[in-house]
This record gives structure tokens, C-alpha cells and sequence, in this order.
């Protein structure tokens, strides 16, 4: 075994998984785990626990697969993280925990996602799960969204013996997780549905259907219905359009309403009444891993797709592993260039896209270089269908329904870091909520740090 | 779940509902919709709320059988349950925001088109609760088609009633009644225009030259309703809005109801398909490449 080559990972061929919606990536068996493992150097002062956001004691969970002793594993992960089924399969590792490990200097980084992901699946499929707490106390606590940041601050409330229930909007709990990212990245029945059962089963209640701002405000949760602390983890699930001309034409889409009719409503499966858009030629406008994610579901329902990006390879800020798939599966990328117009038809229906050719000018206060137009570069992409991914803010319905609870110049509540302490007493907040659309760790994080918080405040009522 | 505790056949193909849903009720205002799925499988069908009862916990629904979903609604019974019900969504309607006393000084005029009439009923109730009487012309293809006549009749100041064909009532389409209502010199401050889009339009091209401000209330596509998506998207005075938390209601003379229209079409063929597969059964699969 090469120490410095990392053991790879099954994953369904491209060609094939082009055409259905099963998970793309297979994930390690117990032997190729611990053998990856095995690479692990067991750092004392690991760069990589620096790398993570909720600091999970990656050498310690690693040295456990080394030796087979994967519930132990599982046991030291889930002092730091509620949902490594999902983390391990979605997390930036290689800007994270990854990114910081010792052996990616000269060679390739230990696996620690892929390593996650097994020792998550293990403890799922061997009927693991984490213990209620012993004693409740009497307490009531409100949690508003069920996406990473909601059900990792319920979860930890209920281990410390509060009474919580979850306040949902959709039909369905599970936020960005069963709606936004697709099935063949994050099963929902396999993996989603389960971390949402462990919740459950630590005695946390989760009330669907409820939009707070709308149903009920967060001063009736609290003045009526007893709730003794707040948190709020509602996202940022508003879409940008780009204001440009011809873009309310039919055949122009916003990435959530594309995503969410395939993964919420399930239009992936031919036996959904869901209808959606079957475009025969797509283009992705934008390069995160929304955009990723919208351009691959195109391709599945058959699709040529093009994602239209306005800057370069360098910039998209999509995860490594998502641009590489996306690449292997046939998604052409249509670099530096960016749309001007949407053309179309005397029914309205979309037949192009005007684009202008960009190239790299100084850096913006981003620090990447600002994209700058080409004079006289434009030119007509043909086209029946377009998905916007341009980014999401966060739903005023709660800020503008809660009166003392203030906002940024961005619509994001103000919350501090440490404790999601919000200007409103009480009341806490974390996740894509607080800092505009982020990450799954980063919300798991805020809402670990805001249960902190709260148990805090209500241990000295 | 939502317990259904009334149904009632209104006439052909509508429906009313009175279905348990405590949180909506206790909170709604006239002009807002709920969203309902009727199992675990279905499609979110959005609906104006059309009456409501707050002691008993209860929304009131009413709705035409178009396509699959709402056919598949109209097969539930008194007793079953709707598997959800959200609400309520979008904007009270601006006559509850506005001060009665501002209200009480204006002529109003609702104009109300087949089942329109089910969501300018709760307003026009309200208006008469709070001692505001409101003329309300209810307008339908036939006098088969007509519903709430009776309902309205309790609320509204004058009722009048017209149908296409001249079966009941006055004859001919609502645009011609107002029009009859000005030349006999009735004098208006407001309109409240609810229907089908295109009828919506030539209200609100007549009102425009007649000079009386409108409101009308838009049913795009949705799909959450909470603003997340822009399925909903309309375009009203040059801009762009979310009719699911801009609206539902807007400024007629502003909207631009030739692309609203048009949009509402995007679903046509997979709506017609799911529409046969559902009239088929097992006989209709899909993808036989028979029905293009
Ligand atoms: C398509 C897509 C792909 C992504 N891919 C990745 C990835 O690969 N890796 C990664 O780390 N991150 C990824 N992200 C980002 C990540 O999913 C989010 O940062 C994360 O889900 C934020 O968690 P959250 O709990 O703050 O909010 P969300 O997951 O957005 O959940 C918020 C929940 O609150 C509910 N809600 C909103 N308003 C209300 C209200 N008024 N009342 C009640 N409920 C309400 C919403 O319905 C939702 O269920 C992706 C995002 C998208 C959209
Ligand atoms: C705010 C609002 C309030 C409404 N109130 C009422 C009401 O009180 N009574 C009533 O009978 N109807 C109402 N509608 C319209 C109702 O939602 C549609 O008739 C229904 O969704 C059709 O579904 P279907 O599957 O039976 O028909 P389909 O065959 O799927 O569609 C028929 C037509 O209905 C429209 N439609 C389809 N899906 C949707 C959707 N998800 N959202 C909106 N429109 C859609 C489209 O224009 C479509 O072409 C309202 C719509 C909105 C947006
Ligand atoms: S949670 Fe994410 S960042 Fe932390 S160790 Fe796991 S994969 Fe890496
Ligand atoms: S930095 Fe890499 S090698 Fe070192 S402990 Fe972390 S994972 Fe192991
Ligand atoms: S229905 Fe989705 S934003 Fe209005
Ligand atoms: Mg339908």
C-alpha cells in the first residue's frame, strides 16, 4: 500500500449514474476504512480538529476504525456532531478538516469525510442511536426550522432534559436537506429520514405546516403557548434573480423551485404527479454547489446542460468533489461568460440566453478577481430551459413579525457567535438564518452553540 | 392530519370544504390562502380561505375540479383528512388593514367570476360585520355554475347577479353589468375583482377607463407559498413580486396579466398527462409515446 494515495472510493460509473437518481458515491467498506485509516498519522496537535467546525476529534475517532471499533467511533464523533451521516457526505472537507491535514502536504489527505460517512452508516445500519436524556425538566423550548441548524439545537436541548418541539413551514422536516440537495448526494429515506428519527426519538416533537410569522408569532409562542426560550434556524430561503430583461419568460427557473420539485415533491420519480420542466438543453446560471446540484438533476431528466459561470474554474464556489462529478457525468461548463438576456418565442416560451464573454480584471474586495466584460463578445446560447443559482437570502416573515429582534443591512439576524444570543430576550438564532446561506456544518455549529446558550439562560430562570 | 367535519357539493364540479385547522383559524384574515395536500404523495394546492370559525377551529375551502390534484380533493369525504394544511399565507386583504372609518367612506364594488365567489365572500362578510355595505356582482357561465348566492345575498348591500348565457340574472359577462351599474349612475371608489385571470383583465381595462381603482387577486403557480421558490413571480408596475408574500392581492391597472397568464401555463402537457393517468388508471403509463 502506497501511504501517500488515498484508498479509494466505489462510486457508481458515470455513465450509468448519468441516467438515475441513486446515490453516486458508495462509500468505504469496514476493510477499505480501516485501511485508510491505517494512514492516519494520529498528529498531536492535528491541524485537521482545526479545520473542522465543530472540532470533532478526528484522531481519536480514527484511531477507533484503525482498530475496528467502529461504535466507539461512532461514540467520540457524536460528542461533536449530530448528523455525520450527512456531513460526512456533504462537507467542503477539502477547505476544512481535509484541507489542514498534515498528510496532504506530500501527498494525498486522509479521507476523514469518507471515514465519517462509513462510521455514521455503520451505526445506522447496526441500530445504534443516541441515548435520551434521563430527566426532563419541566422546560419548553421552540425551535423554528427543521434544517441542520434546528434539529442540532433540538437534539442537544432534549439531551439536557428540555421539552422541545419544532415549528416547520414545509410538509416535510429536513430544511435544505430534503429539499434542496438531491437524492443522489444525500438519501433521503436512507440517511436524511433516519438522523430525523434519532431526533425524534430523543423526545423532540416536530410540528409541520406551521409558518411562525404567519401561523403564530414568536411573542404568541412564547406569551400563550409557554415556550421559555426561542431558536430560530429558519435559512436563507429566498432566491436572487438577476434583473435581467425576458427573465419571468416560461422556461425560466429559480434553482429552489427546480430542486425542490424534484427532492421534496419527488418530479425525479415518473410515478410523481409533481410536474417539472424536462428541458432538453439547460443552462445553470452560477457555480456553487446549488448550481451543481440543479445542472446534475437536469442531466437525469435527460438534459444536455451547461453551467454559465462569470468567472473561472478557480473561482466556483462549489465543493471540489461536486464540479469533478458533475464533469465526469457530461455537464459542460461555460466559463467567464455571463447572460445578458433571455430570448423568446411570440408564446413566451425561452429559446436563448444572450451572454457577453468576461474576462479577469483586479481583485474585488471578495479578493478574487472581478470578472469584466469582453466589448463586443456577445453572442446567443440556444436554449429551452434556465435555472437561476445566483444565492439565497433569509425569509424576512420572522424578523418582520418580531418586534425588537434586529437585522443586518443583508436581512440576516443579528446574533452573537458564541451563544446565538439575539437582540430580543429570549430569542436565539443561528444558521443560514444569521449568516446568509453557508453550510451544513456551520449550521450545526450555530445551533449546537445557541442550545448552549439557551440552557445557559434558562438554568439561572 | 385535518379533519374534514363538512362537504358539500356546491354545484358541478365545487366544492366546499370546512375542514379543522386550528392555528389557521385562529389567525386568518379575509384575502389570505392556505396550501393542503391531500395524502402523503400529493401536489401543494393553494386555496383562498372563504370562511373561517375561530371558536370551532375550522377553515372554510372552496374549489373547482381542474386537473388531477383537485379531482383527487374533490374524492375525499366528510370525516377523511387532508394530510396538510398550511396557513394562513400571503397578505390580509387592505380593507381589514385600512381604518374602518376610511373604509366606511367608500363605495365598493366587488365583481366576482364563477368560483371567485368564494374569496370575495369572506370580505364582503366582513365588510357587513363591521356595518359596511358593499355591492357585489357575481357573474358565472350558467345559472348551473352559480354558487353562495344565498350566502351573498345575506351579506352584500345590493347583489347582482349575471350569467354568460342569460340562464339567470342579468345577461352577459360581468365587464357588461358594471357597465350598466355606471350608466345607471351608481359612482364607485374601489373595485374587488376575483376570477379566472382573463376575466380579472377586462375588469380591469374597463375600470381603468372608468377611472375607479382596483384590486384583484392573482392565483399563479405556486409551489411553498413562503416566498422561497419564485414560481409565483408576476410582474406589477414594471416590477417583479412574489404573489405568495407580495400578494395575493395587487394593484389591477399595474399588473401585467398577458405574462401572468402565460405563466400559468408552463405545467400544461405534465398536468394533462397526470390528468389521464388518473382518468386511466393502470391502462396509462406513460411514456408510450402515443400522448405527446
Ligand atoms: C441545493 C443546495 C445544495 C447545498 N449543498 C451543500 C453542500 O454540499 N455542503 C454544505 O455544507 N452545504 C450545502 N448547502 C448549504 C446548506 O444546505 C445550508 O447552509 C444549510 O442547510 C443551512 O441550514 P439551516 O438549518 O440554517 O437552514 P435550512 O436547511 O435552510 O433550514 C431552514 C428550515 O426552516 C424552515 N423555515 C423557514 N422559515 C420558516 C418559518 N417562518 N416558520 C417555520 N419554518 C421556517 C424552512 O422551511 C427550512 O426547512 C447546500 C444548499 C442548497 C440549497
Ligand atoms: C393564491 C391562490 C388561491 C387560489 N384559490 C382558489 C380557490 O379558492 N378555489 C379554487 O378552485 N382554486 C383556487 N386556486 C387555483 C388552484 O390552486 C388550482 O386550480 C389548482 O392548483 C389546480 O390543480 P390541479 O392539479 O387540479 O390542476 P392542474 O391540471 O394541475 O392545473 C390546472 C391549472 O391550475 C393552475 N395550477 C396548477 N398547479 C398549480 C399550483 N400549484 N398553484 C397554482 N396554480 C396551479 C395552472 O394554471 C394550471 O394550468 C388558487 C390559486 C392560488 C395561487
Ligand atoms: S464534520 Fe465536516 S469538517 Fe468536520 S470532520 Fe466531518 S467532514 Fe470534516
Ligand atoms: S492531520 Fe491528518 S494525519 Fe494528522 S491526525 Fe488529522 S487526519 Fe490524521
Ligand atoms: S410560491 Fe414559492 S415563492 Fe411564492
Ligand atoms: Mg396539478
Amino acid at each position: 500500500m502506497d501511504v501517500l494515495k488515498r484508498i479509494p472510493v466505489r462510486e457508481q460509473d458515470a455513465k450509468e449514474r448519468a441516467t438515475n437518481f441513486k446515490e453516486v458515491c458508495l462509500g468505504y467498506n469496514k476493510e477499505e476504512a480501516m485501511e485508510e485509516a491505517s494512514r492516519c498519522i494520529n498528529c498531536k496537535n492535528a491541524q485537521c480538529v482545526k479545520g473542522c467546525p465543530v472540532a470533532i476529534q478526528i484522531p481519536q475517532f480514527i484511531e477507533q476504525v484503525k482498530n475496528g471499533n467502529i461504535e466507539e467511533a461512532y461514540r467520540i464523533i457524536s460528542e461533536s456532531s449530530a448528523l455525520p451521516a450527512v456531513c460526512g457526505r456533504v462537507c467542503p472537507q477539502e477547505s476544512q478538516c481535509e484541507g489542514k491535514c498534515i498528510r496532504g502536504f506530500k501527498g494525498d489527505p486522509i479521507s476523514i469525510g469518507k471515514l465519517e460517512r462509513f462510521v455514521a452508516d455503520w451505526a445506522r445500519e447496526n441500530g445504534i442511536k443516541p441515548t435520551p436524556a434521563a430527566q426532563k425538566n419541566g422546560k419548553k423550548v421552540a425551535v423554528i426550522g427543521s434544517g441542520p441548524a434546528g434539529l442540532t439545537c433540538a437534539g442537544d436541548l432534549a439531551k439536557l432534559g428540555y421539552d422541545v418541539t419544532i415549528f416547520e413551514a414545509l410538509h416535510e422536516a429536513g430544511g435544505v436537506l430534503v429539499y434542496g440537495i438531491p437524492e443522489f448526494r444525500l438519501p433521503k429515506t436512507g440517511v436524511v429520514a433516519k438522523e430525523i428519527e434519532n431526533v425524534k426519538s430523543l423526545g423532540v416533537h416536530i410540528e409541520t405546516n406551521v409558518v411562525v410569522g404567519k401561523s403564530v408569532t414568536i411573542d404568541q409562542l412564547m406569551d400563550e403557548e409557554g415556550f421559555q426560550a426561542v431558536f430560530i434556524g429558519s435559512g436563507a430561503g429566498l432566491p436572487k434573480f438577476m434583473g435581467i430583461p425576458g427573465e419571468n419568460a416560461n422556461g425560466v427557473f429559480s434553482a429552489n423551485e427546480y430542486l425542490t420539485r424534484s427532492n421534496l415533491m419527488k418530479a425525479f420519480d415518473p410515478d410523481s404527479r409533481t410536474p417539472i420542466m424536462h428541458g432538453k438543453k439547460v443552462a445553470v446560471v452560477g457555480g456553487g454547489n446549488v448550481a451543481m446540484d440543479a445542472a446534475r438533476t437536469a442531466l437525469r431528466l435527460g438534459a444536455e446542460v451547461h453551467i454559465v459561470y462569470r468567472r473561472s474554474e478557480e473561482e466556483l464556489p462549489a465543493r471540489v468533489e461536486e464540479v469533478h462529478h458533475a464533469k465526469e457525468e457530461g455537464i459542460i461548463f461555460d466559463l467567464l461568460t455571463n447572460p445578458t438576456e433571455i430570448l423568446s418565442d411570440d408564446k413566451g416560451w425561452v429559446t436563448g440566453m444572450k451572454c457577453i464573454r468576461m474576462e479577469l480584471g483586479e481583485p474585488d474586495e471578495s479578493g478574487r478577481r472581478r470578472p469584466v466584460e469582453v466589448p463586443g463578445s456577445e453572442f446567443v446560447m440556444e436554449l429551452d430551459t434556465v435555472i437561476m443559482s445566483l444565492g439565497t437570502s433569509p425569509n424576512p416573515l420572522i424578523s418582520s413579525t418580531t418586534k425588537g429582534l434586529d437585522t443586518n443591512k443583508w436581512k440576516c439576524i443579528i446574533a452573537d457567535e458564541n451563544n446565538g444570543k439575539t437582540t430580543k430576550e429570549g430569542v436565539y438564532a443561528g444558521g443560514d438564518a444569521v449568516t446568509g446561506a453557508a453550510t451544513v456544518i456551520l449550521a450545526m455549529g450555530a445551533g449546537k452553540a445557541a442550545a448552549k446558550g439557551i440552557d445557559e439562560y434558562l438554568s439561572t430562570k | 392530519m385535518y379533519k374534514i367535519v363538512k362537504k358539500q357539493e356546491l354545484t358541478t364540479n365545487i366544492y366546499l370544504m370546512e375542514v379543522e385547522a386550528d392555528r389557521v383559524a385562529k389567525t386568518c384574515e379575509p384575502g389570505q390562502f392556505v396550501i393542503v395536500r391531500m395524502d402523503s404523495e400529493s401536489e401543494r394546492i393553494p386555496l383562498t380561505i372563504c370562511d373561517y370559525n375561530r371558536e370551532k377551529g375550522t377553515v372554510t375551502i372552496v374549489f373547482q375540479t381542474v386537473g388531477a390534484g383537485t379531482k383527487l380533493m374533490a374524492q375525499l369525504s366528510e370525516g377523511e383528512y387532508f394530510h396538510d394544511f398550511v396557513g394562513p399565507l400571503g397578505c390580509p386583504s387592505e380593507l381589514v388593514e385600512q381604518p374602518l372609518d376610511e373604509v366606511k367612506a367608500k363605495k365598493i364594488l366587488f365583481v366576482a367570476g364563477g368560483v371567485g365567489a368564494a374569496p370575495v365572500y369572506p370580505q364582503v362578510k366582513w365588510l357587513h360585520e363591521h356595518g359596511v355595505a358593499a355591492d357585489v356582482i357575481v357573474g358565472s357561465k350558467t345559472k348551473d355554475l352559480l354558487i353562495l348566492e344565498k350566502e351573498m345575498e345575506a351579506v352584500a348591500g345590493n347583489l347582482y347577479v349575471t350569467t354568460d348565457d342569460g340562464s339567470y340574472g342579468r345577461s352577459g359577462m360581468v365587464t357588461q353589468t358594471i357597465k350598466d351599474l355606471v350608466a345607471e349612475g351608481k359612482k364607485y371608489d374601489l373595485c374587488i375583482a376575483i376570477g379566472p385571470m382573463i376575466m380579472m383583465k377586462f375588469v380591469c381595462l374597463l375600470t381603468k377607463e372608468l377611472e375607479i381603482p382596483t384590486v384583484v387577486s392573482l392565483n399563479p403557480i405556486m409551489v411553498d407559498g413562503t416566498g422561497m421558490c419564485g414560481a409565483c413571480r408576476v410582474t406589477v408596475g414594471g416590477k417583479v413580486k412574489f404573489a405568495c408574500v407580495d400578494g395575493p392581492e395587487f394593484d389591477g391597472h399595474e399588473v401585467n396579466f398577458d405574462e401572468a397568464m402565460r405563466r400559468q401555463q408552463i405545467y400544461k402537457t405534465a398536468e394533462g398527462r397526470a390528468m389521464l393517468a388518473l382518468e386511466e388508471g393502470d391502462t396509462h403509463h406513460g411514456g408510450c409515446g402515443n400522448c405527446q
